[in-house]
């Protein structure tokens, strides 16, 4: 029996299953595997309160989560001992947020009730216990918990509303009179490049705006004086794991919160709050805590951009290719090139991209359009437009074949029945042959954005950057601005990842990051494939 | 079928517009025709635009070949042409020219014209004469005149330049940064007949040879003298030579550490100045049969000596450590100008390019690391005897025999790179042996960017090399057994998941392969290396196993379930594998295998290293392996196979005779798909290994990939730089490998498509 089992071949055949097994738990398991790390960011961990003898008997104790297993190797007599990664914050006073220890020096571990978690705006998250605070001047103690999470509350509700007030006027106003202000300055410039002198009325009404926004930005600046005035009122006063005592500015603090006394329920929204948080807010130090926002936002943008451009032009070369051109060994060849430039690799059009794109088209419009901008580039830098036309160049094979797909696959009859009944060509395209390759189309263009939104080696050289202080649009005209850099998804995860100055404090976000770019992808993808296969289901009737 | 339609097509119009000629026909057959055109001129465009891809970068990258080319600009008689040139030189923009004369006379002049712009007669010792001369090899300004009684004139040109109305206006000037008066060097007062110099701010060293076979050393300082404000130079130390026979060419190099003695027989002479007391280090001869040296030159950073010799040879000689660590002299390469007496030997200013000039009137442009001849030139000048060039390269003056100036622009963009730079080895300056060699940019002034584009090649080679090995075995097996084994029902699950592989973007991957991968792998390396050992193992043993299960047991699992009934065995090989990772590597690594790897058995290792890329490459690869070879092996006629079956071939050797020949295009499109996606990935790379552009071919190395190396270097690169050219390069590299696989796999697909269409 064994012998016949090897003569038959049937161990290959094992081996094979081997390999698609080993394909299929790989791909899951990575799906699994982002999803778990990703989503563990939002959770509200424990705070375990740990008191260690170390090594040379110095007495320690931290407030901090459980990040990690791993082992120390002690060369000296080679072995190894257990050890635990703490997460323990406050790098304001420990210089690092994380902390190994042995498991060997643990001397005391528990979960007390009042363990605080106060994140804040700058230094990381504080972990300590909060003792008082103080509010408008006087110092109001927090004796039991319920009173601390009062005071919690009320400290981020009033934070809240500042911030919100200040990001207003700083962002949002403030940006406004400064790209006025661009504006006035590039009116004057441009009579100087044409070589012109300024026309009188033109310099006095200049000036007249230039005051007036300047008078507008003088009584903003007072507001903001204010704001931050308020804002700096209060304090809290917290005790650190060892016992010593310090005073935290309030308006620091983002969230407060008590991981050790919520509930299940309380978790669950908590975790619901932190991912609406992720995806709503902007992000903070340096890309390594905060939301996400502005690269979601930049991502989408640039691929409806892209949307705009590859679609057209990809139906419009198919339809081409299938119904006009004369099939010959042409049309055979162009369509083997066109298939061929998928597999072109994407830096190959990044490259591309940035010299004919960015600086031989860029350079020469702002020569010609935008002369006054000089010698800062406006276009003939990387930016928004140029990414986006860099990836519908990138994408345009998959429009293209995909296209030509759904056009081969109409049958012939329908074309003909429509031209039998008196319709021209571009009316039975028009009529018939489009609207019913419409769903091929639309697979494609779902491939291009899932293509697109992947991509990250291209954009990194037209136009993506790692932190873009503006939105490529807003409520100054023109309203998008296409010059502009922007932040995307892929990028945010190579660079928080890689270049940023605390990784291992990153990288939670990192994976949370990477999930929601998977999750956007693979719906994408599955989209693509469902219509794909309803479509050629659709069509096979039509055959007969 | 397309004849029938169009016929009929051609008969519908005629129809039409024989029938009426309404308005609303004309209209029709206006937007018909409209069409017609408007997706002709689209579709065309679009394919024009892709092919612009291939040419935009074939133009980016032709500038790098191109040789030089040299503009006459002006032919001008100078004014003091009867007198022969001691010293030539012009401004860095090439605008103003230098001429020091025997006579003791200095002129500015305009470079283009010969206009003189100002005059100064140097101050010379009354009854002394001018008797040698030489440039400064760390300050090419300064130019040092030893005289017939023993003394030393320094002189430094000096171009003020300021911007009166925004225009640019150069002021020369000859400036004495260590006096105006001739400096007592030799105090026997004899004539100088060769002299070397190396000055700074801080002092000067001085080589003179004089009569009676002796050179000497000194060494002066500049002292500030605090009461009359001025500086002054004190002699230091000095030392002196036995010369070996004449000294026809002295030369000191930019940090008066090395000075060279030749004479006109080729015996060199190679001292060390770096001790108390000058040290011969080497001896040697330096000129080929039957020619004599006539010129000898530095290059740019003074490392590398250009001997011309009297048959229009010039050979390029630096100083190597030899194996005891001794430096010795050793003959790098040679050039080749005409067949006259090289006359004078050009260094370029900021690269290590040369200009030379000979008896017959030929001038020659080379690059000494790149070996290329850029352009070689007859003037019909006959005899030359000087020549200039300006610091940012553009501009030539030369002058003849006859005292004749020959003013030209030249264009020598990217004279560093060529074929033999860029893929051959190459010996730099203070390298043991000619090497491959990437390395871009570097914190010093004097470097000198090595663009070897071999590493990187390689780097990308051998990525693609170790994904394929990982993903080659897995994608074919499992295309196989989905193809062909697999239940329907089974395959319409896997297929999608798989194909949902390949849409994950590589960075994702990439951040995965560094950040949780290589660590992971570094500290369980001997548990991957148990689990690729045991999995077939595990796997044959469970297939055997099965097999002896009673067939009521078996018949449960419907045929081609075997992909899910060995999930729980790969599982449960790699649980064990990675349990006993600890007890593997205590027992034969010492308790750490990379330790182990690069202590023990001397195999280098980094935590990002060509495995973790295999790896991670791989995944991304077996997507685009499995999808193609699954279709072409699944699109092999039933009745083949049926057919094999029929005869009693048991379902794997159907496999392997029948259907594996049958779908072989098919899977040789899908190697090489899978193969040009490796090549071109970027991002997994770039994060997965740790870029260094090294030629090892160890898995536990790292790497650098073209493809890695644009991304990391082209935002940081200047336009139009020889630096930017090489990125482009590179990219065409790569397009054209993906296009040539790519291209090969779809020739052999359609080929196949066209074989088994009418089975």
């Amino acid at each position: 029996m064994t012998k016949r089992f090897f003569k038959d071949g049937e161990h290959w055949v094992w081996l094979n299953a081997g390999a698609v097994s080993l394909c299929l738990i790989m791909v899951v398991g990575l799906l699994v595997f982002i999803f778990a790390r990703g989503a563990v960011h939002f959770w509200p961990h424990a705070i375990a309160s740990v008191e260690v003898v170390d090594g040379e008997g110095q007495k320690q104790a931290y407030l901090g989560e459980i990040y990690d297993q791993g082992e120390r190797y002690d060369s000296s007599n080679s072995k190894f001992y257990p050890q635990q990664l703490f997460k323990i914050g406050n790098r304001d006073v420990y210089g690092a947020d994380f902390k190994w220890l042995d498991t060997a020096w643990v001397k005391k571990l528990d979960y007390p009730e009042d363990a605080a978690v106060l994140e804040r705006r700058e230094w990381g998250n504080f972990y300590g216990y909060i003792l008082a605070v103080k509010e408008d001047g006087k110092r109001i103690a927090t004796p039991d918990l319920a009173a601390q999470r009062a005071a919690a509350e009320r400290l981020t509700a009033r934070n809240r509303v500042l911030a919100e007030q200040i990001k207003d006027i700083e962002k949002d106003e403030i940006g406004r009179i400064n790209y006025a202000l661009e504006e006035e300055r590039l009116r004057a410039r441009a009579y100087e490049v044409r070589g012109e002198a300024v026309p009188a009325e033109v310099l006095a009404d200049i000036e007249v705006r230039k005051t007036l926004l300047q008078q507008e930005y003088k009584a903003l600046q007072k507001q903001l004086e204010a704001l931050y005035g308020e804002a700096q009122r209060d304090e809290i006063y917290v005790r650190l794991a060892d016992g010593s005592e310090k005073a935290l500015p309030a308006h620091k603090l983002v969230h407060a919160f008590f991981p050790n006394s919520l509930s299940l329920p309380a978790k669950i929204q908590f975790f619901g709050a932190k991912l609406w948080e992720f995806l709503v807010e902007e992000p903070r130090e340096a890309n390594t805590e905060g939301g996400i926002f502005p690269a979601i936002f930049g991502t989408v943008l640039m691929v409806i951009l892209m949307s705009l451009v590859v679609t057209p032009f990809g139906v419009l070369a198919a339809v081409y290719l299938r119904e006009y051109a004369t099939q010959g060994w042409i049309t055979r060849t162009i369509r083997i090139a066109v298939n061929n430039l998928a597999g072109v690799p994407s830096i190959v059009y990044g490259v591309f991209g940035l010299g004919f794109f960015v600086y031989f088209l860029g350079g020469n419009i702002d020569q010609l359009f935008y002369p006054e901008v000089a010698p800062s580039p406006m276009f003939g830098t990387p930016g928004l437009m140029w990414a986006s036309l860099t990836l519908a160049l990138l994408t345009l094979p998959v429009v293209i074949v995909s296209t030509e797909e759904g056009l081969a696959r109409i049958p012939k009859a329908i074309r003909e029945g429509s031209l039998a009944l008196g319709a021209t060509k571009a009316e039975t395209l028009w009529r018939t042959v489009l609207p019913m390759a419409s769903p091929a189309m639309m697979t494609g263009l779902i491939l291009a954005v899932a293509r697109a939104a992947g991509e990250v080696a291209p954009l990194m050289l037209v136009g993506v950057v790692k932190l873009a202080p503006t939105l490529p649009l807003d409520a100054n005209a023109p309203f998008l601005h296409l010059e502009r850099k922007f932040m995307h998804l892929g990028f945010h995860i190579f660079d928080v990842g890689f270049q940023s100055p605390n990784v291992e404090a990153a990288r939670p976000l990192v994976y949370a990051t990477a999930f929601l770019l998977v999750l956007v992808i693979i719906l994408l993808n599955l989209i693509a494939i469902q219509m794909r296969n309803r479509l050629r289901e659709k069509y096979k009737s039509l055959e007969h | 079928m397309m004849e029938n339609t169009q016929t009929f097509e051609a008969r519908m119009r005629e129809l039409l517009s024989q029938e009426s000629h309404s308005r609303y026909h004309r209209w029709r057959k206006l937007k018909d025709r409209l069409a017609k055109h408007g997706v002709a001129v689209g579709g065309i465009s679009v394919i024009i635009a892709v092919v612009l891809i291939f040419f935009y970068l074939m133009a980016e990258v032709a500038p790098a070949f191109e040789g030089a080319e040299l503009t006459p600009a002006g032919d001008y008689a100078l004014s003091r042409g009867q007198e022969k040139p001691l010293h030539l030189a012009m401004d860095e923009y090439g605008e103003v020219g230098l001429r020091v004369d025997a006579g003791g006379m200095a002129q500015f002049f305009d470079a283009t014209n010969g206009k003189l712009i100002k005059e100064h007669a140097l101050v010379l010792p009354a009854g002394a004469a001018i008797t040698s001369q030489a440039i400064a090899a760390n300050d090419p300004q300064l130019l040092a005149l030893g005289l017939s009684n023993g003394q030393v004139l320094l002189v430094k040109q000096d171009y003020k330049i300021s911007y009166p109305n925004n225009t640019r206006v150069t002021t020369p000037e000859l400036a004495f940064p260590y006096g105006e008066d001739p400096l007592a060097f030799d105090e026997a007062g004899r004539p100088l007949s060769r002299i070397a110099v190396q000055g700074d701010d801080a002092g000067l060293v001085l080589v003179g040879v004089v009569e009676g076979g002796k050179a000497l050393i000194a060494k002066f300082s500049l002292q500030e003298n605090l009461m009359t404000e001025t500086t002054e130079l004190a002699r230091e130390e000095g030392s002196e030579l036995e010369l070996n026979g004449a000294a026809d060419f002295v030369l000191l190099d930019g940090n008066a550490r090395r000075l060279y003695l030749a004479d006109k027989r080729g015996s060199l002479d190679f001292y060390t100045l770096a001790g108390a007391e000058p040290r011969l280090m080497e001896r040697l001869d330096v000129h080929a049969q039957g020619r004599e040296l006539s010129t000898v030159s530095f290059l740019l950073g003074s490392n590398s000596l250009m001997i011309g010799d009297s048959q229009g040879g010039i050979s390029q000689w630096f100083p190597v450590r030899g194996e005891k660590g001794a430096m010795h002299m050793a003959h790098v390469r040679d050039f080749q100008l005409g067949t006259a007496p090289i006359v004078a030997i050009q260094p370029e200013a900021r690269r290590k390019g040369f200009l030379a000039i000979d008896t017959a009137g030929k001038l020659g442009i080379f690059h000494a690391t790149a070996e290329r001849t850029l352009l070689r030139h007859e003037l019909s000048a006959g005899a030359l005897r000087a020549l200039a060039i300006s610091d940012r390269s553009h501009r030539l003056l030369i002058e003849d025999a006859k005292g004749q100036a020959h003013f030209f622009a030249v264009d020598n963009e990217h004279p560093e790179l060529s074929w033999s730079a860029l893929w051959g080895k190459v010996w730099y300056e203070g390298y043991d042996k000619p090497d491959y060699v990437y390395q871009s940019s570097a914190s010093n002034n004097d470097f000198e960017p090595k663009f070897s584009l071999a590493p990187l090649t390689f780097g990308t080679m051998k990525a693609a090399f170790y994904a394929m090995l990982f993903a080659v075995p897995l994608a074919l097996g499992a295309a196989m057994f989905t193809a062909y084994f697999m239940a329907p029902a089974m395959r319409t699950l896997v297929k999608p998941s798989i194909e949902i592989m390949g849409a994950l973007p590589s960075v994702i991957l990439g951040f995965l392969a560094g950040l949780w991968l290589a660590p992971f792998l570094e500290r369980h390396m001997p548990g991957l290396f148990a689990f690729l050992l045991f999995l077939p193992l595990m796997l044959i043993g469970f297939g055997l196993g099965w097999q002896r299960l009673p067939v009521g047991l078996r018949s449960r699992v419907g045929a081609g379930w075997q992909g899910a009934l060995v999930i729980p065995v790969v599982l449960l090989t790699a649980g064990l594998s990675f349990a006993f990772d600890q007890p593997i590597e205590d027992a034969l690594f010492g308790g750490n295998m990379p330790a182990w790897l690069s202590n023990v058995a001397g195999i280098g290792y980094d935590q990002r290293n060509s495995l973790i890329v295999g790896i991670a490459m791989g995944f991304a690869v077996i997507p685009s392996i499995f999808s193609i070879a699954e279709d072409s092996v699944f699109s092999v006629p039933k009745s083949l196979v049926n057919g094999s079956l029929a005869l009693g071939a048991s379902p794997w050797q159907t496999m392997v005779r029948v259907i594996l020949p049958t779908a072989s295009p098919g899977i040789f499109s899908a190697l090489m798909i899978g193969m040009g996606r490796a090549v071109g990935e970027t991002m997994i790379v770039l994060m997965a290994t740790g870029n260094t552009p090294i030629m090892e071919a160890n898995i536990f190395e790292g790497l650098r990939t073209l493809s890695a190396n644009i991304a990391v270097e082209m935002p940081e690169s200047e336009v139009g730089s020889s630096h930017y050219r090489v990125l482009f390069l590179a990219a065409l590299v790569l397009f054209m490998f993906t296009f040539t696989v790519n291209t090969l796999a779809e020739l052999v697909r359609n080929r196949l498509r066209k074989k088994y269409g009418s089975l």
